[in-house]
């Protein structure tokens, strides 16, 4: 780790966004992680993907549970709100700060031994729920934090540091939250910057459950030739079906790409996202297909990334639940507890 | 774009760009960390050995390191690199143990005309080496226009009988109140090299109709300079204009100021944001409730009966070309006569060699300089160099200093049988700086502080003194806090293509955005692709050679912190920090001769 604080001068021509924040901005405090650790890379795509939407910082919750993945929210939005949950906890601890305030962004941050392990159930139902939020797993296949045994997510066969073979199946979390509903759904590396920052902004604007599975890779434990989340394995094993190349707002999309190739997704604030494809047969509003096509090229080894579903007509768990638009923390007693008349008309109305 | 060549010793030499904008290339980040680490004496020989003069210098330097400090490009103001080099002369100790020793005479003699910066460093560079070395000077002691021009309120006497001190100690012969009146005559004396510094010293005249008349109360500058330097002149009247807009004019009003001047105004023909004087040495002088009154040209001195009364002035406006260049037109407005009893002309200085012989083999340009070699400083006889003001007109000390170890170098190849045009490459180290995991030889911890101020003396106590100094320097709690502020620019960030993993580790944590990972091309399409805009492109571009991706690494060289961090984030060692510490040739350096082009 590093010892001195990141500093504070910034480049004098750095860009500004529609709130005057420059990217800077949104940094938090400076990484303890390992040097080089792929969380860092997503750490920065994620404040490169809120600077870029013109977030206001104090509208996010970031929230996540135990391991090095989860200490990544102290890395940025310095000024948003943060939770750091029990291990695996941090699905329901989301859960419930969305119900009691659906107004903020909700960033859930977790690992794979936080997610695929200690927390698997808490993330299947989470995601079965329909909660909207953006779940992004930072997933490096190992326990870094306890000197890198196998964790759930690693490849059977792939070796650990130390030259085991790993012979316990692995889970893969975007097939799992495909099976359980997730309303978008995508995998990355952290390596690929120009692919995860567009991931993470165009999840930040769907409304249900986003899901982010994120390879990326241990430096210390998992980054040897024997690896399957290596550096070199994720880029030469990596088909991307597809980039998100534009992400705007709400004004109209001139893209300039040969038809067909590029397919106009809306999301619900309006927002449009321009994906350009790369695998032409890939749909992603085949929630049925994209199940095969990953299971067919896992099979082969290869890593599927890119954006692998999305249901622009999703809906979250508020709407499953019908709760009232107005947060339930800003609800005043008056109206929480209407009083003896309105009881006594409930009552009236079931007798 | 190829791949840098960061063996090239101009590569990182133009990253510190103090050193590089320094014309003698003092390496200015290494005394600053001495001077943070208390080392004033050490800080002290490295300015000594490269620029000659650090306690005068740190004084009266036009510092063209400060503009170029990458500092300046990240806040506000560069670093006092001047004033700090003060602190090492003001704190050091007893230096003398450490100048070279007088050594034996190596029989050849050389004459060295005029007892300023340029030549007392020939002397400083030669006389070590066992040559016999003459200086001739028209005035008592040495120091040139150190000693006659600059007012003792801002450079002391002390300061400059130590220094000159040193040089004279070496070993030196010193001939004051000698005036070299024939430069024939001086061949004669079979002297093995002569060289030539003897400065700009006539002040340009200002003829304007009345100059005859009131001559009586009007004076130029730099002589009426001299002229107090030396006692000869205590006073001057109550109103006081001076004219021109340089650092001299800027000497004259305040010193005017402490001579009785009780209302004392510069005038200039310029803007005021155009004079040449320094921003500091314009903000000394309106701190000394000096107004400056700028687009005003003197069209004629008024006088009655032999006095001077006034000046009238021309109102001008400035007009652009469609070239760009400046035209000072008249504004329309009618002209304005200013009263005064005094008028200091400080319009500028001009060259005179009235004592050079035409038929000495020294051939003169149309503007009557002598032809001299900018690289050799050698004049159109073999035997004869120039250096400072008089090869090629008016600078400043630390040009002079320059010029001077470089017709030192001149002299002693030629001395020794070498071809002088043939320059030995400068010396240059390069080591890296780790000392554990995140653990750096260099303070990497960015200091966010505002430039301080350097304290000056109650200007009322100044003001009634002309040998008070002015400025107090540096308190070494303030130096500290001065030192800090200094980038570290010589430790070198250096990138090894074979050990990038790419993990992105050091474009995340640049807190300045330099780094970036693209595909390669042209330079002017590189400089649009990078994390963060171009805004110098006089700044290099730092490119490795071709990743496993095909990528290629660029780093922008403009407003990197040299922090560390890079290498800090870097998991495999592909970034390291590495002290760069180039020493310029003198004459003597062993050195080896191939021979290097660039500057």
């Amino acid at each position: 780790m590093t010892y001195i604080a990141k500093p504070k001068f910034h480049h004098p021509g750095l860009k500004k966004n529609a709130l005057g924040y420059t990217h800077r901005d949104y940094e938090g405090k400076i990484s303890t992680l390992c040097a080089g650790c792929g969380h860092d890379s997503i750490t920065a795509s994620i404040i490169e993907a809120c600077y870029e939407l013109s977030i206001e910082p104090h509208r996010v919750a970031k929230i996540s549970g135990i391991g090095c993945s989860s200490k990544t929210p102290d890395y940025f939005l310095g000024n948003s709100h943060g939770f750091n949950s029990v291990h695996g906890r941090m699905p329901s601890v989301l859960t419930g700060a969305n119900l009691a305030n659906r107004d903020l962004i909700y960033l859930g941050v977790s690992g794979d031994g936080d997610s695929a392990s200690i927390g698997f159930g808490q993330f299947a139902h989470s995601i079965r729920r329909g909660v909207n939020m953006t779940y992004i797993v930072e997933n490096n296949g190992v326990y870094g934090l306890t000197k890198g045994q196998f964790s759930a997510t690693a490849d059977r066969g792939s070796k650990s540091k130390k030259g085991v073979t790993n012979t316990d199946n692995a889970i893969d979390l975007v097939a799992i939250a495909l099976q359980l509903g997730a309303t978008f759904v995508a995998r990355s590396f952290s390596g690929d910057k120009s692919q995860l920052v567009p991931l993470i902004a165009a999840a930040i604007g769907h409304k249900g459950a986003s899901f982010i599975d994120v390879i990326s890779p241990c430096i210390a434990f998992n980054n040897h030739a024997g690896s399957t989340k290596s550096f070199d394995y994720v880029r030469e094993h990596n088909d991307a079906v597809n980039r998100l190349d534009v992400l705007v707002g709400r004004d109209p999309i001139a893209v300039d790409y040969a038809p067909g190739t590029v397919q106009v997704v809306e999301q619900h604030d309006g927002s449009k996202i321009a994906l350009r494809k790369i695998d032409a047969d890939y749909d992603p509003h085949d929630r049925l297909g994209a199940q095969t096509f990953l299971a067919r090229h896992a099979a082969k080894g290869q890593i599927v990334t890119g954006l692998l579903y999305v249901d622009p007509d999703a809906e979250d768990l508020h709407e499953h639940l019908n709760t009232v638009e107005t947060p339930l923390n800003t609800l005043e007693a008056d109206t929480l507890c209407p009083g003896s008349a309105v009881l006594d008309k409930i009552n009236a109305s079931l007798r | 774009m190829k791949p840098t060549d960061i063996a090239a010793p101009d590569y990182f030499h133009k990253v510190v760009d103090c050193q590089w904008a320094c014309p003698a290339h003092t390496p200015v980040p290494e005394y600053i960390r001495l001077i943070a680490q208390g080392r004033y004496s050490d800080a002290y020989m490295i300015n000594w050995k490269s620029n000659v003069f650090p306690g005068i210098l740190g004084r009266t330097c036009d510092r063209p390191c400060e503009p170029a400090c990458r500092r300046g490009r990240v806040e506000d103001n560069p670093v006092a690199i001047c004033r700090l080099k003060r602190v090492a002369a003001d704190f050091k100790d007893d230096i003398r143990q450490r100048l070279p020793k007088p050594s034996p005479k190596n029989g050849k003699r050389v004459a060295l005309v005029g007892g300023g910066p340029a030549s007392l460093t020939v002397a400083r560079d030669l006389a070590p080496l066992g040559y016999h070395c003459t200086v001739f000077d028209a005035d008592p002691e040495a120091g040139g226009m150190m000693r006659t021009q600059i007012p003792k309120f801002r450079l002391p006497n002390s300061v400059i009988d130590e220094e000159t001190g040193y040089i004279l100690g070496l070993g030196v012969d010193f001939k004051g109140g000698h005036r070299i009146e024939s430069m024939k005559s001086l061949l004669a004396e079979k002297y093995d090299a002569i060289f030539v510094g003897s400065g700009a010293p006539r002040g340009r005249e200002l003829d304007i109709p009345g100059r005859k008349e009131a001559a009586a109360n009007i004076h130029i500058g730099i002589e009426w300079l001299a002229n107090v330097s030396f006692g000869h002149v205590d006073k001057i009247g109550k109103r006081v204009i001076v004219l021109g807009g340089g650092n001299t004019a800027m000497d004259c009003c305040r010193t005017a100021r402490r001579l009785g001047g009780e209302s004392v105004k510069v005038i200039v023909r310029s803007g005021f944001e155009e004079m040449k004087a320094s921003p500091w040495e314009k903000e000394d002088a309106i701190h000394e409730d000096i107004p400056i009154l700028n687009y005003m040209v003197p069209v004629a001195f008024k006088h009655v009966a032999g006095k001077l009364i006034g000046v009238t002035f021309q109102k001008v406006k400035a007009e652009y070309d469609a070239k760009g260049r400046r035209n000072l037109v008249p504004s329309g407005e009618p002209d304005e006569t200013i009263t005064c009893d005094d008028v200091l002309v400080a319009v500028g200085q001009e060259n005179a060699f009235p004592w050079i012989e035409q038929d000495c083999g020294i051939e003169f340009d149309k503007w009557h300089m002598p032809k001299v070699d900018p690289k050799t400083f050698a004049s159109t006889n073999p035997k004869v160099f120039f250096g400072g003001d008089a090869a090629f007109g008016p600078k400043n000390i630390i040009w002079a200093v320059a010029h001077g170890h470089d017709a030192a170098l001149s002299i002693h190849k030629m001395l020794s049988g070498e071809d002088i045009t043939e320059r030995p490459l400068p010396e240059v180290q390069i080591s890296s700086q780790k000392m554990g995991i995140h653990e750096w030889s260099y303070d990497n911890d960015i200091s966010n502080d505002k430039r301080f101020k350097v304290p000056h003396r109650d200007k009322v106590v100044a003001l009634k003194d002309i040998r008070a100094e002015v400025e107090l320097g540096y308190d070494v709690k303030l130096a500290l806090g001065e030192a800090e502020r200094c980038l570290n620019c010589d430790v070198q960030t250096v990138f090894s293509t074979s050990l990038c993993i790419e993990c992105d580790a050091c474009a995340d944590i640049c807190p300045m955005d330099c780094i970036t990972f693209t595909g390669n091309g042209e330079e002017s399409d590189l400089r649009q692709r990078l994390k963060a805009p171009s805004a110098h492109p006089d700044q290099d571009l730092y490119v490795s050679s071709d990743l496993k991706t095909g990528r290629v690494m660029v780093k922008d060289e403009d407003v990197c912190l040299h922090c560390g961090l890079c290498a800090e984030r870097c998991p495999t060692g592909a970034w390291d920090m590495q002290k760069y510490f180039i020493d310029m040739t003198h004459a003597g350096s062993t050195c080896p001769t191939k021979s290097r082009s660039a500057a």
